[in-house]
């Protein structure tokens, strides 16, 4: 029993990250109906600035401080000029261009820092929480921790703020918003800066996990889209919740299923998003989308 | 801008309605395909006796990429639906034919129908379930095969050779050809080339061809003029995943080695790359396709390892604002400006 609590506890560790790169990319779709396969790159990018900056001497918080700055401008700029122009495309244009961006950002990031793996530091202590047999790392609980705190400051922002509430606007019905005077354009670049940052805190919590290098969110990205399709690609609290779940299901998958084993979880995430295709297409907590042809 | 040729172009094509070509319009145009389709042809056959044998082995590379890319296009230029794991099919034709080859010795072209209908089968078993869905998902489900396969690959050891991969013998050129192995390679994959060609062109001509059209230019106006959807978008990620296993099984043939390693993801969006620049719902696509997929990575990599996705990168996204047709529509272009002897 305790030796499954500990893999429970490991899961949701792992989840905590599955989600919150799966929050980012559902940022962006709810703004603009944009899946980005771009959003693991562009969060293992923000990974390489903070690296940058820690090993120029900062110490590590002001250093993530910067990076998230950083990460909202870039997210921004790369809405304004890569994705305005194709804005409205059809899926086929947008998934290209993203699939672009992917190889673009991935191939920049090695030619800047080269493919070779760094140490990314740690922003947690090492020790663990021990109770009742099982002993929880105290990254993982940080982990956890941030994703909530991450969680929380966005229900705050799109309930309690006006420019949450613009942004809610836009996610509804751009044409109507724009008639009540939000400015949709400056709104979704904010979305698209937003779901940046999500992602660059979720690169600087991987790093850690695995090594800093221009593939590392390769693997991570297939399981925040799964976290996404299986809590519903228009709801972030089903992207969390998500999360975990695959995070669990994969560990739990590892340790329990002898044929799984450790190498082949990463089939994990294609039999969720296959079984939520079959069973329930639109997710857990997203809305079933009734289209008018 | 103000070409005047280009100006009288326009104008015709505007003003005239859409009358059926005269007859002798018809066959000076036929006669011009032709003549071309012969120029190359005989290019095609000249080329490997005049090449030493790595620009040989090239070419051949070339039409490899160039079958695979005909499959990817059926499927994204025409059908508009997005594969981001065709690379997990081309691996699947390689193994096939590299497994049946290795433990069952079967002769090598028996490989070839068995790896492409592995392929068929396959693409349909997994677009059952995605395309009941929009393009979107197919897109996150293909990318989920391409990075699930080499773990697999690699799992299987007794079958596929691990990560080690398999080595086996090329196949050997008959004696009454006189040919060297490098060129009835070529020969080999140039005939396949071909006919997976026409197989294309037959099947865009055909009902299919139109409904798939249909499809990708309004989905909701296809349905209600009667074409199935469903049965339609999967069949063409069938026929799509056919085309791809069997470049990979010509791969197979050509290369005398498959290992997990060289099937990952990066193939599988390499090609989307490849007919991206080539061309998305041309006919020459997939060959200019197969010529960047080729010979551009290998020529930036001289500057930098991460030259070759920098340059993929800012193109596909240069070719979708500028140019959606791809190197094939600039030629294409290209060519009606030059003025014409009437």
């Amino acid at each position: 029993m305790a030796g499954f609590l500990q893999q429970l506890v490991q899961g949701l560790g792992a989840g905590a990250v599955y989600a919150s790169l799966a929050l980012a990319l559902v940022l962006i779709y709810q703004f603009t109906g944009i899946v980005n396969f771009a959003q693991g790159e562009l969060a293992m990018f923000s990974t390489y600035i903070a690296w940058q900056l820690t090993a120029a001497g900062l110490p590590f918080w002001p250093a993530l401080v910067l990076t998230l700055a950083v990460s909202f401008a870039g997210g921004m700029l790369i809405e304004r000029v890569i994705i305005r122009p194709v804005e409205g495309a059809p899926e086929l244009t947008l998934v290209i261009v993203t699939v672009g961006l992917f190889i673009f950002v991935n191939a920049a990031a090695g030619w800047i820092w080269t493919f070779l793996i760094k140490d990314f530091p740690n922003p947690f202590p090492a020790g663990a929480l021990e109770a009742g047999g099982i002993s929880i790392g105290l990254s993982t609980l940080g982990v956890l921790a941030v994703v909530g705190v991450v969680m929380g400051l966005l229900y705050l922002l799109f309930r309690h703020t006006k420019i949450g509430l613009g942004m809610r606007a836009v996610a509804a019905n751009p044409e109507s918003a724009r008639l009540v005077g939000i400015r949709v354009g400056w709104t979704l670049a904010l979305g698209w800066g937003l779901a940046s940052t999500v992602g660059a805190v979720s690169g600087v919590l991987v790093a850690p996990l695995l090594f800093l290098e221009p593939n590392m969110m390769g693997g991570v990205l297939i399981y925040a889209f799964a976290a996404a399709t299986l809590g519903g690609f228009d709801s972030p609290v089903g992207a969390v919740v998500g999360g975990l779940i695959v995070g669990v299901a994969e560990t739990l998958a590892g340790a329990y299923v002898g044929f799984i084993g450790s190498d082949l979880k990463v089939g994990v995430p294609l039999v969720i998003i296959l079984g939520v295709l079959l069973l329930r297409p639109q997710g857990l907590f997203g809305r079933a989308v009734v289209e008018r042809a | 801008m103000s070409n005047p040729t280009e100006t009288d172009a326009a104008q015709e094509r505007t003003a005239a309605p859409p009358t059926p070509p005269r007859p002798a319009e018809w066959w000076r145009s036929a006669r011009r395909q032709w003549a071309a389709a012969a120029v190359l042809a005989a290019a095609a056959c000249y080329a490997p006796f005049q090449l030493v044998p790595f620009h040989v082995f090239q070419l051949t590379m070339v039409l490899v990429y160039a079958v695979a890319l005909l499959g990817l296009n059926l499927l994204v230029g025409h059908a508009g639906q997005i594969s981001l794991g065709h690379g997990a099919f081309f691996a699947v034709g390689a193994y096939t034919a590299a497994i049946l080859f290795d433990r069952w010795a079967l002769p090598y072209p028996l490989t070839l129908p068995v790896a492409a209908g592995a392929a068929f089968l396959l693409g349909l078993a997994f677009g059952v379930p995605a395309m009941r869905l929009r393009g979107l998902y197919l897109a996150l489900v293909t990318l989920a095969i391409a990075i699930f396969l080499v773990p697999l690959l690699k799992r299987f050891e007794e079958l596929t050779g691990g990560s080690m991969g398999l080595t086996l013998a090329k196949p050997a050129p008959p004696a009454w050809s006189g040919l060297a192995e490098d060129q009835w390679l070529y020969f080999l994959t140039l005939v396949v080339a071909v006919a997976a060609f026409l197989l294309c062109v037959g099947l865009l001509r055909s009902r299919v061809g139109r409904a798939l059209h249909a499809i990708r230019d309004n989905e909701g106006a296809a349905e209600v003029m009667g074409v199935r959807l469903s049965v339609h978008k999967t069949l063409a990620f069938a026929w799509s995943a056919m085309f791809a296993g069997t470049a990979g099984c010509l791969y197979t043939w050509v290369i005398g080695f498959v290992s997990p390693d060289s099937f990952t993801v990066n193939l599988s969006i390499t090609l989307l790359a490849g007919l991206v620049v080539g061309g998305l719902g041309s006919l020459s696509g997939p060959v200019l396709g197969g010529l960047f997929v080729m010979f551009v990575p290998g020529i930036a990599q001289d500057i930098n390892d991460a030259a070759p996705g920098v340059i993929f990168g800012l193109l596909i996204i240069a070719v979708m604002y500028v140019a959606p047709t791809g190197l094939a529509g600039l030629a294409g272009r290209l060519l009606r400006k030059i003025p014409r002897k009437e």
